[in-house]
């Protein structure tokens, strides 16, 4: 019987190791069939992949880039599922959010810079959280299903942006739907320019602090989920409803409470994208991250840790696909949403295929020595 | 006399932007009656339209490439089930996986068949399917109003318009006068009773999944063999998901599903025309307002503001069986 349930007798490595290491192995294993099926060599392009995503400073400023966006996405995820729901709205959270970033630098510059942080991030956090705040009222509130809403929000999220870059934000006189450029004093400072600072030389790269801001969310995330009241009651929320009514837990609100920090932590994408990078508001800057959220979530179990170390892998992914599409033409970065898809194809939906057989060996010996 | 030739043409576009709906739409029925959410219409589609424009410019045939998009659905689904049923997966998670996988395989794949950075070649004429003209439609096109229906609206579209239509009763049939769209409603509803008078919930739904891979072939095929000629990237473009919410607006039943497909067609339809047109006390509507009307109507149905939605009641959850 494979279930979620941990079988006892087996040891919890197992569950914890054993099982998430060999689902990513079969979708490298996939991944390596379909290379080897468009006549390339999977190893080579292996080793392409690494040293486009490591080999060079340039390219560890690349990949921490991507992997602070996935941390973000993947905390996001993550902290929904710790209440039993599934946020596939991250994509829309992350473009609302950065609406509220882009807002704030255009409208608060005037402000010292701290402060004008202070307010970015509180600005995507309230605009993230409050396009997750519908659907999650709507579900706990009217009981429509949060899937579907957070799907039809990111549509809604979508088209209420090219309205608003195309009819009300765009820079006058220009033709593409982009807002003026922010101030440089509203720019978050990039990670050569900050270790420059302190005389460290490092390439250029669109890195910036924003990735010790994921870090930072790590932590919170792990206290809130872990050692608060309110992270028990996501936890017992997810994990037993009824129970959690039995408890005095109030599932409506809870439900309300983890989608709303989900929705604010897929928000701080915007932080990272529009005022660490591109200083100015556009179309489609979130580029799918959204999605490759929930294959970070999956992979990385829910925890912080796992997290990081998910969302590393996908920003090597994305930064040594880049490499990779120059060095072979064949493999361009859709190469790396094939992976992604398999990742949680094996991580997500298959989590437990491989389960009877790793826990085989142990409930055999166990039955040898009964016997 | 303009504005009902205005109001044909609209009706025409109507139709053809319904197409896909309307087959996805009917596919998802047949997968979530039997209690299994399919978020992954989307990527049945484009897939489908892949492997559809594929066969059909390599064969320069259009019925290979229909037998050839349908099939490539189908092992999806089958994929969603053996997650799904087999190994009683997450089915959000796995629909999701599957949209994926389809988005960067039909890229991978068009690159290194046809190296045209993803897209598949222009599909000739004879590759493709065409427009029928009725018997006498360019006969009666001069007699007033029922003539530009005969010649517009009914005459004129290709094979797949005229199977989704099929289709809607056809589905109604399978569902609600076979014994096997019996057994499948109920073990959307009840898989306990389904299994207790010894039927395999299993193959019950394995067998809808299928149906589902199917229809959703033939939504994918028109897409790049009839509607266009030839695959692009991501051509299938959020259709699978408006299918779904019409899916829901729908209620659940091929008739109702079918009017939320023709509404969210006449909406795209009508969109086009009304870009920058100033309209009687009203001003101009945002075009975006009308392209974002399907998922704003569907999200006041759900949350129960117009009638209620009600899914069956099994849906989305693995069923097992109990030793």
């Amino acid at each position: 019987m494979s279930g979620p349930e941990p079988t006892p007798g087996v040891p919890k490595w197992v569950y914890i190791v054993a099982m998430p290491v060999v689902n990513l192995a079969a979708a490298f294993l996939v991944s390596g069939l379909v290379v080897l099926l468009v006549g390339e060599d999977p190893l080579e392009v292996v080793k392409i992949l690494l040293w486009g995503a490591f080999g060079f400073q340039e390219a560890i400023g690349y990949t921490l880039y991507y992997t602070t966006n996935f941390i973000f996405t993947g905390l996001a995820v993550a902290v929904a599922f710790h209440c039993g729901l599934f946020n596939i709205g991250g994509e829309g959270q992350a473009y609302i959010g950065g609406l509220g970033v882009g807002l704030a630098c255009l409208y608060l510059d005037f402000l010292p810079f701290p402060l004008l942080l202070l307010s970015v991030i509180a600005a995507a956090a309230l605009f993230g959280g409050a396009w997750a705040f519908i659907p999650a009222y709507l579900q706990a509130k009217r009981g429509s299903h949060i899937v579907i809403t957070t799907i039809m929000f990111n549509f809604l999220a979508a088209t209420l942006m090219v309205y608003l870059m195309v009819n009300v934000l765009i820079e006058p006189g220009q033709m593409s739907p982009e807002t003026r450029e922010f101030d440089a004093a509203a720019w978050l400072p990039f990670a050569h320019e900050a270790l420059a600072w302190i005389g460290i030389g490092f390439a250029r790269s669109p890195l910036n602090l924003s990735f010790l801001w994921a870090l930072i969310c790590c932590v919170l995330m792990w206290g809130f989920i872990w050692h608060t009241r309110w992270g028990y009651a996501v936890r017992a929320v997810g994990g037993n409803e009824a129970a959690a009514v039995y408890g005095g837990i109030s599932p409506a609100r809870t439900i309300i409470l983890a989608m709303c920090i989900s929705g604010a932590l897929a928000g701080f994408l915007g932080v990272n994208e529009i005022m660490g990078v591109q200083h100015r508001l556009l179309l489609d800057f979130t580029a799918g991250y959204g999605f490759v959220g929930i294959a970070v979530a999956l992979m990385g179990r829910n925890h912080p840790v796992g997290i990081c170390l998910a969302a590393l892998l996908f920003g090597a992914l994305y930064q040594g696909g880049a490499e990779l599409a120059f060095e072979v033409p064949k493999m361009t970065r859709d190469m790396v949403v094939v992976i992604q898809g398999l990742v949680i194809l094996f991580s997500g939906a298959l989590e437990f295929m491989f389960k009877p057989y790793l826990e085989a060996p142990f409930l055999r010996r166990r039955q040898v020595g009964a016997a | 006399m303009e504005a009902f030739g205005l109001f044909i043409l609209i009706l025409d576009a109507t139709l053809r932007v319904s197409t896909p709906l309307m087959l996805a739409a009917l596919a998802g029925l047949f997968s979530e009656r039997s209690g299994i959410v399919d978020i992954g219409l989307e990527g049945k589609m484009l897939g489908a339209a892949f492997a559809a424009a594929a066969a059909a410019y390599v064969t320069g045939s259009p019925i290979v490439g229909l037998a050839a998009g349908v099939a490539a659905s189908m092992l999806l689904a089958l994929l969603h089930g053996f997650a799904c049923i087999t190994h009683n997966g997450n089915q959000v998670v796995s629909g999701v996986a599957v949209n994926i996988l389809a988005a960067g395989l039909s890229v991978i794949l068009g690159i290194a068949w046809f190296a045209q950075g993803g897209q598949t070649p222009q599909l000739p004429e004879a590759a493709r399917f065409t427009p029928l003209v009725w018997p006498g439609a360019d006969l009666v096109a001069g007699v007033p109003l029922l003539g530009p229906i005969y010649s517009e609206l009914i005459s004129g579209h290709n094979l797949i318009v005229y199977l989704a239509v099929l289709a809607v009763p056809a589905t109604w049939w399978v569902l609600y006068r076979t014994r096997f769209g019996l057994r499948l409603r109920a073990v959307g509803e009840s898989p306990e009773a389904v299994d207790t008078a010894g039927i395999s919930v299993t193959w019950l739904r394995y067998r809808a999944v299928l149906c589902c891979g199917f229809l959703c072939g033939l939504a994918g095929t028109y897409l790049s063999v009839a509607h266009n000629a030839a695959f692009i990237k991501d051509m299938s473009a959020g259709k699978g998901f408006i299918a779904l919410a019409a899916l829901i607006f729908g209620k659940w039943r091929p008739v109702p599903v079918m009017g939320a497909c023709l509404l969210f067609g006449f909406l795209d339809a009508v969109a086009v025309r009304l870009q920058g047109v100033e309209l009687p006390g009203i001003g101009q509507i945002p075009v975006q307002f009308i392209q974002a009307l399907p998922y704003l109507l569907t999200v006041i149905l759900l949350a129960g503001f117009i009638g209620k939605a009600v899914a069956p009641r099994a849906i989305g959850v693995p069923y097992l069986k109990e030793h």
